[in-house]
């Protein structure tokens, strides 16, 4: 709104409350993101500076945490690393000055890569199958749409823990405990009724009109669904995506309960970072600021589709 | 719509120049095979994967299972399980630490989402941009968000206390959030306060958004304060947005799991115990199954019966 109509507007607030308004929200945002540019600063101390009582804001920034956030470590005598050929890399002589030698590549690395597999392949199946679902419903007459769409969205509402011990029995007769195919059928299911609502809120604002000039020029229904509304619905189809990666990415109950080796993810993983004597805080906070930069980069993305995803489509701008 | 008559006698000129059976094939039937095949996968694949094992669940409810020893024969116990359950004390003491986590990070989150979306709503200089960086929180790993608070909270290291003590002057070291019996509780509500209060501020900015300035003109022309337009414009207007907003945290928030599990694990002893953590030891650690199957199917119920609530809520709201 320019400055020229708001003058006439009662209801434009004065400068002042602008201003007032403007440093209060600003004060809160600040301080919400003291915990988030703590825990990115821990990832560069050392370990003893991250536990220092009391805490250090200023610090002599060290790679520490992420060489042992991808690293298993072993200590050794002085007189050992002594005898060893000359450190081949930084982080091996950083890791040799605390008096240990790298025994090999930590699991971080692995369930990272789990997290963008499962990630991944179930946000495009639930994609899949949202977007086909969607369109059925948004365009045609499907007995009992209202009831088939409540029974799909009150599959989320279900409390994960509960549902988790028959899941549970169920992978086990089936072999797909702990596998990456059983955690991602998984939150497909799970992630599907958010595909279909919010497909369907978008799919729902495309004129049918597109599709039926298109059949008159001899499209079928299927090529006019897969030529004209598919390419429209492409904004709505990378947010809803984006949104289902975000729940894939971030879930814990499934995975801790059913997933403990192989096709376990990061989730599960970071909290249990550990390395001597307790807990290993900058390589957690390492890993936990790796494991949140991807949910930054898409929260920003996501700005304009965010109160959609988080109400199944019920609210838009 | 000028554009869409057009169409439509195009189409139906179309459908009359075709041959009768070709246009039923085109367009009828192959509507509704495509309508089937369509909605077909994902029925299944919700049927496969959340009724049948809800079926098992009730199914295993009544009976005295054991996951850890299913060799052993399994006998049909009838309601036993659920009586159990209900009048096992420990369980009545998870519902009321969940009630209470419940209650007060709803009140908090609602008390300061409606007045951040009030502030952003005065439309100052970068409030988009503000706005984007309030809502971070509720993007993240709930589980990773535990854990870091974990380590905000630690009693000596931790910067909580260093910034409490910095603004009221108390010793840092006398409290600890998470190893205290009457703080713990607090810090699962003040964490949660803290990733939520965005939802319920983006949901309430879309109310504030929803009033039509005429309605504000029309109270300023009646020289109705601004305190009686808060109370009798902007509050109803925004409460249906706001009872959505409540509904929904409170499904989410009785069935917490991940933040509370990684921030004190239920303890210390049980008073942060919510009941899926309880639920949890009875399935996954005591492998009560039957019981635990028992203790699920309760909370089915509740979450079907607060579900279909939510349900009317948003079609009331969308519909206005």
């Amino acid at each position: 709104m320019s400055a020229s109509t708001a003058a006439h507007s009662v209801v434009e607030p004065t400068p002042w409350t602008k201003r007032l308004a403007g440093l209060a929200v600003v004060f809160y945002a600040l301080l919400s993101m003291v915990p988030l540019v703590w825990i990115f600063l821990t990832g560069f101390k050392t370990p003893p500076d991250s536990i220092s009582y009391p805490p250090k804001v200023l610090f002599e920034p060290s790679a520490e945490g992420y060489v042992n956030l991808f690293t298993t470590r072993s200590r050794q005598t002085p007189e050992y690393i002594a005898s060893l050929p000359k450190a081949q890399s930084w982080y091996e002589e950083l890791v040799r000055s605390r008096n240990m030698v790298i025994a090999g590549p930590s699991k971080f690395g692995q369930r990272y890569l789990n997290s963008l597999i499962i990630g991944f392949g179930s946000t495009f199946l639930a994609v899949f199958l949202g977007v086909l679902a969607a369109y059925a419903f948004s365009r045609f007459r499907v007995p009992l749409r209202d009831d088939l769409l409540f029974f799909i969205l009150s599959t989320r509402m279900m409390p994960p823990i509960a549902v988790a011990i028959p899941i549970y029995l169920m992978y086990r007769q089936l072999g797909l405990s702990d596998t990456l195919l059983g955690m991602i059928l998984l939150y497909t299911a799970v992630n599907v009724s958010l595909a279909v609502w919010l497909l369907k809120g978008f799919i729902d604002e495309i004129p049918r009109e597109y599709e039926e000039a298109a059949m008159v020029d001899g499209y079928t229904r299927f090529q006019a669904f897969w030529k004209v509304v598919l390419p429209q619905a492409s904004t709505g189809i990378a947010a809803t995506a984006i949104f289902c990666l975000i729940f894939a990415w971030n879930e814990y109950a499934f995975a801790v309960l059913l997933t403990s080796g192989e096709a376990q993810t990061a989730p599960p993983f970071i909290p249990i970072i550990i390395g001597e004597g307790g807990q290993d805080w900058p390589a957690v906070a390492a890993g936990t600021t790796l494991f949140l930069i991807p949910i930054v980069v898409f929260t920003i993305l996501l700005r304009r589709h965010l109160l959609r995803g988080i109400t199944f489509g019920a609210l838009r701008r | 719509m000028p554009d869409s008559t057009a169409v439509d006698s195009l189409a139906r000129r179309a459908a009359g120049a075709t041959p009768e059976a070709l246009s039923r094939r085109l367009r009828g039937i192959s509507d509704r095979t495509i309508t089937w095949v369509f909605i077909a996968p994902t029925v299944l694949l919700l049927l496969a994967i959340n009724i049948f094992p809800l079926i098992w669940t009730i199914q295993l409810s009544f009976t005295n299972f054991k996951t850890n020893r299913s060799s052993r024969g399994t006998d049909w116990v009838g309601l036993e399980n659920y009586r159990s359950v209900l009048t096992d004390p420990d369980i009545w003491h998870s519902m009321q630490v969940t009630a209470h986590f419940v209650f007060w990070s709803i009140l908090l989150e609602v008390l300061l989402g409606f007045a951040l979306a009030l502030l952003i709503n005065k439309r100052f200089r970068g409030h988009s941009l503000w706005t984007t960086v309030i809502l971070l929180p509720m993007m993240l790993s709930p589980a990773v968000v535990g854990t870091f608070w974990s380590f905000l909270f630690q009693p000596q290291i931790g910067l909580y206390n260093h910034l409490i003590a910095f603004v009221t002057g108390i010793d840092a070291s006398s409290f600890e959030m998470i190893g205290d019996v009457r703080l713990a509780p607090w810090a699962i509500v003040l964490v949660d306060v803290w990733m939520w209060t965005p939802y319920v501020m983006l949901i309430c900015l879309a109310g504030l958004r929803s009033i039509p300035e005429s309605i504000y003109e029309a109270a300023e022309v009646d020289r109705a304060s601004v305190w009686r337009q808060f109370w009798t414009v902007t509050v109803p207007m925004v409460l249906p947005f706001l009872m959505l907003a409540v509904l929904f945290r409170a499904m989410e928030n009785f069935k917490m799991f991940d933040m509370v599990n990684l921030l004190t694990s239920g303890g210390p002893g049980s008073t942060t115990e919510v009941v899926s953590i309880t639920l949890k030891r009875e399935a996954f650690e005591k492998w009560r199954t039957g019981y635990s199957s028992a203790l699920a199917v309760i909370l089915f119920v509740t979450v079907f019966g607060a579900a279909n609530i939510y349900v009317k809520a948003l079609n009331a709201v969308k519909n206005r």
